[in-house]
This record gives structure tokens, C-alpha cells and sequence, in this order.
């Protein structure tokens, strides 16, 4: 399916390339937070076109937290090798040795151990100086005010107050050592276009979008999916094989499954288009408190 | 009602998409003060075209119990006021990007917070917008700041304004009241050259007139808000400009291909157009237009592509690509309207950074013009800028660039001002004409230069500049390193900050914006003598970070020697040379250096001066030695006969 020129998608992904160039120019040491999903895919497909003919003039960086979805970590390497990408996986190994997990942990702790601090060790540890991240302004509320280019201190944390005017198309990309900015560049994109976009260019997902049979317990009104024996039963709970995706992916034990029979991108898209629920929902994470966004961000989280 | 998709039971996928791809879009910025009521209109017309999901609507019913201002109701400016802080307060503190979409067109929509404080917010969300919607309360009517938003939304060239005048309900609904403001915007509004403006009565609470037309508004014969928001003519932007390309990043995947990635500025380009580099003058044509989906024919406004040329020319980053025959201005000094928006004031001759398209340059004030007064819109001489402030000025940038006036290209005629040491976003420019021609002022390369007047002394030329406290030792350590090298028969000359403040620039006085004046002065001045091949003393208290940059900037990296006089300020006090201290203590005299101004202590001086204990003979020996160690002055003198 072609796109027009002059259309919605176009222009978001002028924009969005234009963006990502501007970090490369800008930015000695960038580095793509990569994380698999359905906007890394997006933003992946975009950093390619925007350096075409030439590949990404920066790496890749995944924060596995061990507790991804397999066939996650199948489809990042499948990706990687096939587009010939330079890629850093970086694990929290002071949390692996703790067996931090998030039976025993909880949600949150969980993830500000295996993700949050992760994330700023390694951006600590290979001085990246700008990170570009797959959010959307339409996601939640407090990423509504994100910037394009949002300031980060060198202790990684986020001053929501305080944040550097963006007009037109001029990003501001000084900082001093130790400092650092995150990149958006999909942040005026929404969660339609990115499908719109996924069909259009053909870009390639995680099967785990699609539906198919399999093996998830209902806890607390959510599907959760075994995608390995870590998980937990709790006394009572039963394993049933049911017709299941994802509109969302993380940590398989914290994200919840819908069901659904779409299972060709057109039929994602169709079924979207009549959702009542949106995508953060399926984030058991973002449910602590209703500012719960936006503390992880100030802490780091993207 | 609209519909964010019309769900039918056969729903037809390709049809949907062709739809959606065949929109329009209005990005527009809601404007208005704190209890207008912007918030519960974006949450109103998110709200009326389906765009709250059911957990988001769960959530605001929670939170509407929690913050929630109207009683026993769902609060809809709570679904937009996203930062905690705000909903505590109840105000919105930055800007928020929304999106929605009907069956005509897709919008994105920037809140933008209306009290005062938060202006530099309104400017930035009306730097993308093609509307603005100005929100008043129907019980009050135009206020002071209705007109600062029509003002700041028509410098930054938004191009259409709507008057909401909400809370209709308020006012019950009342014709006449209506019309009186409609009158009193119409008046005003007039003087703008909005390419539409229209007024329109609602309520955001009750949704009347939103997106749906209501009885209790029978009288009024326009439309909603949203039928208006969705038919309001937009012209293409930069669609008769000349064709811009603000290089911004070199493409060379390997040997064979030398490309030049951006995106298109303005006007098109097609294969074979020839090209100018603005900056240089060089000229070539367009080879090929590459993209990852095919190489293309032509380029249009906003597509970003990369771009090769028939001949190797010197291209970099910052470098506009134009038609030969329709080129930008290309100056290094240009009039523009500043809007200021730190905290810390603008001072002219303070160095800044300011970045243009994709090319990023020093620059500083050199006159401020006018100051505007955003109320009554009219002129003031100023000094220097506070935050919010808006003012037409003069500036100079350290090399020339190339820039259209911002009524002719948002995008080549706008430009952001960023602090040197802080790394903030301390203004937004538009610019309106250069002022001079610098392509065709060429600086005469002249033959006797700095260097073979400094060989001729046996010297390289320099600034030793003395920075430290009132008191510190600067002046009398200086006129020591000057009787040293006066002996070693090296060609010197003392700046004293009291001396020159009696004639050079005996009209300044000590407020901040003066002297960073005094600053500029002394470094010009300073920079002239190195060319005439002298070891220059400067001696000045110099506090600020930034001014000692600017003079730094102004000679060649190893020209400048920047000497911190470090002695403490109770040992100033206690010595008090002058009786200034004694005095400033007494409040007899303001903004004193370490009493109640700052001193900012240099970060990374080439000579650290700690004068406790150390006679004078000695440090001024420590000062020339290292001339002698840093080769500015020969250890004999031989060629001095």
C-alpha cells in the first residue's frame, strides 16, 4: 500500500527523520534505546531511512531485564543481523545476582531495579550523551509534555518544571559533561499512526502481536502468559490455552494479553480502531498511582 | 456528532486507511488565563470526539474525586493537566501536546499556560501553529493579556485566530454581553494581520457550541467551535517560497557517494536545478534526489531526502542549498525581534550561542532597538531584557549565514539564542532583514599582520588578563609582570580597570548590563593592541564567566591568558585599598563585587594565582616565567638591539 507524498504519515516521518538526523549531527556518543517492540520497530525503520545509504551512525542498546518474552529476544537478533546493526545488551547484573524478579519484588521495585537503574548504568558506563527512546506524547499525560529533545542531569533524572523551550524545528542539544538529552523523535506520532505506518512500509514486528494459542492464567481481570516455567502459579489458578495478543510488550509476567483472533496486521489495525482501552492499560507498571508515569520518569525511566 | 472512525459491522480497512491518509491537519494552541477554562476545553473536545479510552475515563473519575473543582461532576481538565504538581495547584505549568482527529481532519492541539510567567510557553506552542484559539470568560471579557496573546500570536505568524468566549453559561447564555466583547476583539483584532478571525460564544463545562450547536445559543448563527476548527481555510505554507535545503548532515557511506542529507526549507527541487551554496557562492546542479524507497524526481516543502551534486564542492553541516536565482540573505548582522525567556536578564555584548537551521554560531546583542510593550504595543529604549520580554534588536554573529525574513520562511527566518555556560533555551528570534551584505564585503587581507609586528619585538602578542576580587593584588601584581618584562625589553601596555573606566568608558556606571559593556570594551580594545603586536595587561575585576568567554573568543586560542588573582575576601576586606568595602558594607555603594554582586570564580584559568602568603615580586616572577616556559617572550634578547 503506497503512501502520498503530501500525507499525515509522510509528514510525521520527515519529521521524525529529521529529528533523528539532528541528534547524529549533534551528539558525539548517541546510542537507539531499542526495546523490541512495535515503536522501536517504527523508529528503527526510520533511523534506516534517514541515513540511507548509509547505516545508523550509532548502536543499538537493549536493557534486558531476563525477563523479557523469548520470542522477543529471538526477533531483536533476527533484526540486527538482517540490517547488519551494531547492538548492546546490558543487563543490571547486581539485580541478577539479588534474583530480582517480579514475583518476589513487586512491579515497581522490580522495575526500577532490572530497568530504571539498568538503563542509567549503562548510559553511565559507555558516556552516551544523547538516547533516543520510542515515546509518544499520546501515550500518557505526563509524556504529553515531554520535549522532543528532553534534558537529562548527570545523575539521569528528569525536571518536568524546568525544561528547555522547543520552537519550530530548532532542538537545543548543549550540555555540559555528564549530561544528557533523550531524543523523541515519534513523539507527535500516535498509537494509530504507528500501525498505519507498520502496514503501509510493511515493517516487520514481533510475532507476539499477532494472535495465536497461548498458555496465559487470569490474575486480577489480566492474561498473563507463561512463556517459561519462572512463572508462578498461585493456588487455584489454571493454565488454559486461549486465543491471545499483545498490544503492548515488556517483562512477560507484567504484561497483560488480550483476546483476539487478529492476526494479520490489517486485522490488528481494524480491531484498534474499535478499542475502548488504550495500550498502557496492558502495563501493569503504570496502574501504582495515577502520577506513577511521570515519578519514573523524574527517577529516569523512559 | 463526530466520530473518531464510523465502525460499521462490514468495516472496509483500505477505504478507512484512504480516508484517514487523505486528511487535513491544523495544529493549533489554546490560549487564556488560569480560570478560563483552556484545559476543560481540550478535555471537552477529546472527550466529545471519542478520544478517552474507558481506563483513561475510569481514571479521571478517580482523580475528579481526589482533585476534581467542579463537584460531583467528571472534571475534563484534569485528563489534560497531566504533571502532578499542576493538578495540586490546579494550574498548567507547560506546554501539552494533544491529538484527536474527526472525519475531516487530524489535529494536534498545544495547551499553553496564560499567566504571565509562562509566556516564553505560548510563544513556543505558537511556533508550530497554524490557529490560535484566544479564551476569555464571558463575565469578564478582554483582559490585558487577551491582547498579549493576539500580539505574541501574530509576531510568530500564526495565521488565523479564534475568540472563544466561554463560559457562556455563566452569563446565561446572554446575546448582548456577547456581542460586547465581540465588538471590543473586533477593534483590536483589526489592527493584526490575521488572515481570519473568528468570534464564537461556548461552554466548555456543558459542552454548548463545542462540537455541537445548543438551543440555549439559539441566537447564534456561526458555527461550533470544532465545525469551525475543521472548514477554516489553510493556505500551504512556504508554497511560493524559494526553494531552501539547510544541510544537515553529510552523508559518505563509502567513497563512491557524497551525499547531503536534510529537509527542504521551502519552495522544491528537481534533478538538474542548479544549486548555490549559500554561504560560499559555489555553485552545482542536482544529481540525484536519494531516498531507501527510490531515488525521486523532485522534493517538496518538508521531505527530508539527501541530495547529491554533479560537482565536488565543499558542503558542511549549516550550509543552506538554494536556487542560484532566488538566493537567502547571507549577512553576519541582522535585525530581529527577540523573545526573552530565562530568568536571567539579557545583557547586549554578552555572548551567546544561536542556532539557525542547522547551524549553530556565537552571536551576541549589539543594540536593542525598542523594547515592545505587549499590552499597549508600544515602544520603550531599554537597557536589557527581563524574562517575557519582547524587544527588537540588532545582532551580530561571529561569521555570516544565510537567513529569509521570518515572514517569508518560518523556518530559515527563525532562530534560538542559547546560554554559553548554563546550555539553556534563553530566546526565541524572528528575523526581518540583515543588515548588511557581508557576500560582498570582503575584509582586506592585509600584509603587515600581528605576527610579523609581534616577531619584530621578539614576542608573540597576548592578553594576560587579571581577574579577581576589588582588592585582590590584579593592579599592583600587574604594573610588577610590566616592569619585568619592560626589563627584559618586551613591548607591553596596562588596561587598568579604574583607568579606564575615567576616559574609554567613563559613561558606564555598574549595573550589570553595563558592565558587560565596559567588558566588551576592554576585550576590543585589548584585542587591537595584540594585533598591533603588545603583550596587553588587562586588569579588571571581570566577574562574570560569560564576558571573560567574550574576550577570549575574540583573539586566538593562544592569546588568551586568563590569570585568576585568587585572595580571599575577608583578606580584601581587611585590606580595603580603596575604602570600597568599608563603604559597600555601609550600602553606600550598590552592586559590589563579593557584597552584593557575584564573583564567578574561573573554572579553568592558565594561571591560578594564590596570593596568601607570597610576596608580590614573587608572583610576578611566577607570571613571567611561564611567559618564557610558554614561548611568548624569547629568553634572551637578542634581537632587541
Amino acid at each position: 500500500m503506497g503512501i502520498d507524498s503530501q500525507s499525515h504519515l509522510r509528514r510525521l516521518e520527515n519529521e521524525s527523520i529529521h529529528i533523528i538526523r539532528e541528534v547524529a549531527a549533534e551528539f558525539d556518543n548517541p546510542v537507539m534505546l531499542y526495546s523490541i517492540g512495535k515503536d522501536s520497530a517504527v523508529m528503527l525503520h526510520l533511523a534506516l531511512k534517514a541515513f540511507y545509504p548509509s547505516k545508523p551512525p550509532f548502536p543499538l542498546l537493549h536493557v534486558d531485564t531476563t525477563w523479557k518474552f523469548q520470542e522477543m529476544i529471538t526477533f531483536r537478533d533476527y533484526t540486527v543481523d538482517k540490517y547488519g546493526l551494531d547492538l548492546i545488551v546490558h543487563t543490571n547484573e547486581e539485580g541478577v545476582k539479588n534474583n530480582i524478579n517480579p514475583f518476589d519484588h513487586g512491579s515497581s521495585n522490580y522495575t526500577h531495579i532490572m530497568k530504571t537503574e539498568a538503563l542509567k548504568e549503562a548510559l553511565t558506563q559507555y558516556k552516551f550523551d544523547a538516547a533516543f527512546g520510542g515515546a509518544r506524547r499520546d501515550e500518557e499525560k505526563s509524556r504529553a509534555k515531554e520535549r522532543v529533545f528532553s534534558f537529562r542531569s548527570a545523575s539521569h533524572g528528569w525536571d518536568p518544571k524546568n525544561q528547555r523551550p522547543e520552537l519550530w524545528s530548532l532542538y537545543n542539544g548543549r550540555i555540559a559533561k555528564g549530561e544528557s538529552i533523550r531524543a523523541f523523535p515519534l513523539s507527535n506520532w500516535t498509537e494509530l499512526d504507528i500501525w498505519q505506518y507498520i502496514l503501509a512500509e510493511g515493517i516487520e514486528i514481533v510475532p507476539l502481536y499477532f494472535s495465536a494459542k497461548r498458555p496465559v492464567v487470569e490474575r486480577d481481570g489480566t492474561l498473563l502468559m507463561l512463556d517459561d516455567d519462572r512463572f508462578r502459579l498461585e493456588p487455584g489458578e489454571k493454565v488454559e490455552q486461549r486465543d491471545v495478543r499483545f498490544r503492548t510488550l515488556g517483562c512477560y509476567p507484567l504484561t497483560g494479553a488480550v483476546e483476539s483472533t487478529a492476526d494479520t496486521l490489517e486485522d490488528i489495525v481494524s480491531e484498534m480502531l474499535i478499542a475502548r482501552t488504550s495500550e498502557r492499560s496492558g502495563r501493569l507498571i503504570d496502574h501504582d498511582s495515577s502520577g506513577s508515569m511521570e515519578k519514573k520518569k523524574r527517577e529516569g525511566y523512559f | 456528532m463526530n466520530k473518531i472512525a464510523p465502525v460499521a459491522e462490514a468495516f472496509d480497512l483500505s477505504t478507512y486507511i484512504n480516508s484517514q491518509e487523505s486528511k487535513s491537519f491544523l495544529r493549533f494552541l489554546t490560549c487564556g488565563s488560569v480560570d478560563d477554562g483552556k484545559s476543560t476545553l481540550i478535555g471537552r473536545l477529546l472527550y466529545d470526539t471519542k478520544l478517552i479510552f474507558e481506563d483513561q475515563l475510569a481514571a479521571l473519575e478517580k482523580d475528579s474525586r481526589k482533585h476534581g473543582t467542579v463537584a460531583d461532576e467528571i472534571d475534563l481538565a484534569l485528563l489534560v493537566d497531566g504533571l502532578e504538581a499542576e493538578r495540586e495547584q490546579g494550574i498548567t505549568i507547560d506546554v501539552a501536546y494533544r491529538f484527536f482527529s474527526t472525519e475531516k481532519r487530524k489535529f494536534i492541539v498545544a495547551d499553553t499556560p496564560g499567566h504571565e510567567q509562562y509566556t516564553r510557553n505560548m510563544a513556543t506552542g505558537a511556533s508550530t501553529a497554524d490557529l490560535a484559539i484566544l479564551l476569555v470568560d464571558a463575565r469578564n471579557g478582554l483582559l490585558t493579556q487577551t491582547r498579549r496573546h493576539a500580539f505574541i500570536a501574530s509576531l510568530l505568524g500564526v495565521r488565523h485566530v479564534v475568540l472563544a468566549v466561554n463560559k457562556i453559561d455563566l452569563v446565561d447564555y446572554d446575546q448582548k454581553r456577547f456581542e460586547e466583547i465581540k465588538a471590543d476583539f473586533e477593534s483590536f483584532s483589526s489592527g493584526f494581520d490575521f488572515d481570519s478571525s473568528e468570534v464564537i460564544p461556548l461552554s466548555a463545562r456543558f459542552g454548548d457550541n463545542v462540537t455541537t450547536s445548543s438551543e440555549k445559543l439559539s441566537w447564534f448563527t456561526g458555527p461550533t467551535l470544532l465545525e469551525h476548527l475543521e472548514n477554516v481555510e489553510l493556505g500551504e505554507e512556504h508554497s511560493e517560497a524559494a526553494f531552501r535545503f539547510p544541510v544537515q548532515w553529510v552523508n559518505r557511506p563509502n567513497l563512491d557517494f557524497r551525499g547531503y542529507s536534510g529537509t527542504v526549507r521551502g519552495g522544491s527541487v528537481i534533478v538538474g536545478d542548479e544549486v548555490v551554496v549559500a554561504q560560499s557562492g559555489k555553485t552545482s546542479c542536482v544529481e540525484k534526489i536519494v531516498t531507501m524507497d527510490g531515488d525521486q524526481v523532485r522534493a517538496d516543502d518538508g521531505q527530508s531526502v539527501t541530495l547529491t551534486l554533479a560537482d565536488e564542492i565543499d558542503i558542511s553541516r549549516g550550509d543552506v542549498l538554494a536556487p542560484a536565482h532566488s538566493r537567502p540573505d547571507v549577512s553576519d548582522q541582522f535585525a530581529a525581534h527577540l523573545i526573552w525567556m530565562s530568568e536571567n536578564a539579557m545583557l547586549p555584548g554578552r555572548p551567546y550561542l544561536l542556532k539557525c537551521g542547522t547551524k549553530t554560531i556565537g552571536a551576541s546583542v549589539t543594540e536593542i532597538k525598542h523594547k515592545v510593550d505587549v499590552n499597549t504595543f508600544d515602544h520603550h529604549a531599554a537597557k536589557q531584557l527581563a524574562l517575557n520580554e519582547i524587544a527588537f534588536c540588532n545582532l551580530a554573529l561571529s561569521e555570516a549565514i544565510a537567513f529569509d525574513p521570518y515572514e517569508a520562511n518560518r523556518d530559515t527566518g527563525s532562530f534560538i539564542l542559547i546560554d554559553r555556560m548554563t546550555n539553556e533555551t534563553v530566546a526565541a528570534g524572528l528575523i526581518w532583514f540583515g543588515l548588511r551584505r557581508a557576500t560582498n564585503v570582503h575584509r582586506q587581507a592585509l600584509d603587515v599582520n600581528k605576527k610579523a609586528r609581534g616577531g619584530l619585538k621578539g614576542q608573540k602578542p597576548a592578553v594576560l588578563w587579571f581577574t579577581g576580587l576589588s582588592g585582590s593584588g590584579k593592579s599592583t601584581i600587574a604594573n610588577a609582570v610590566e616592569q619585568k618584562l619592560l626589563s627584559l625589553g618586551r613591548h607591553t601596555y596596562l588596561l587598568d580597570g579604574d583607568n579606564v573606566r575615567h576616559g574609554l568608558n567613563k559613561d558606564l556606571g555598574f549595573t550589570d548590563a553595563d558592565r558587560v559593556e565596559n567588558i566588551r570594551r576592554v576585550a576590543e580594545t585589548s584585542r587591537l593592541f595584540v594585533d598591533a603586536g603588545l603583550i596587553t595587561l588587562v586588569s579588571f575585576i571581570s566577574p562574570f564567566k560569560a564576558e571573560r568567554q567574550l574576550a577570549r573568543d575574540l583573539l586566538d586560542t593562544d592569546e588568551f591568558f586568563e590569570i585568576f588573582v585568587d585572595t580571599t575576601l575577608e583578606e580584601c576586606e581587611t585590606r580595603d585599598p580603596k575604602g570600597l568595602y568599608a563603604k559597600a558594607r555601609k550600602g553606600e555603594i550598590s552592586n559590589f563585587t563579593g557584597i552584593d554582586s557575584d564573583y564567578e570564580v574561573p573554572e579553568a584559568p592558565e594561571l591560578h594565582l594564590k596570593t596568601a602568603g607570597r610576596t608580590v615580586e614573587a608572583l610576578a616572577d611566577e607570571i613571567v616565567d611561564r611567559l618564557l616556559k610558554d614561548g611568548y617572550i624569547g629568553s634572551d634578547n637578542t634581537w632587541v638591539i
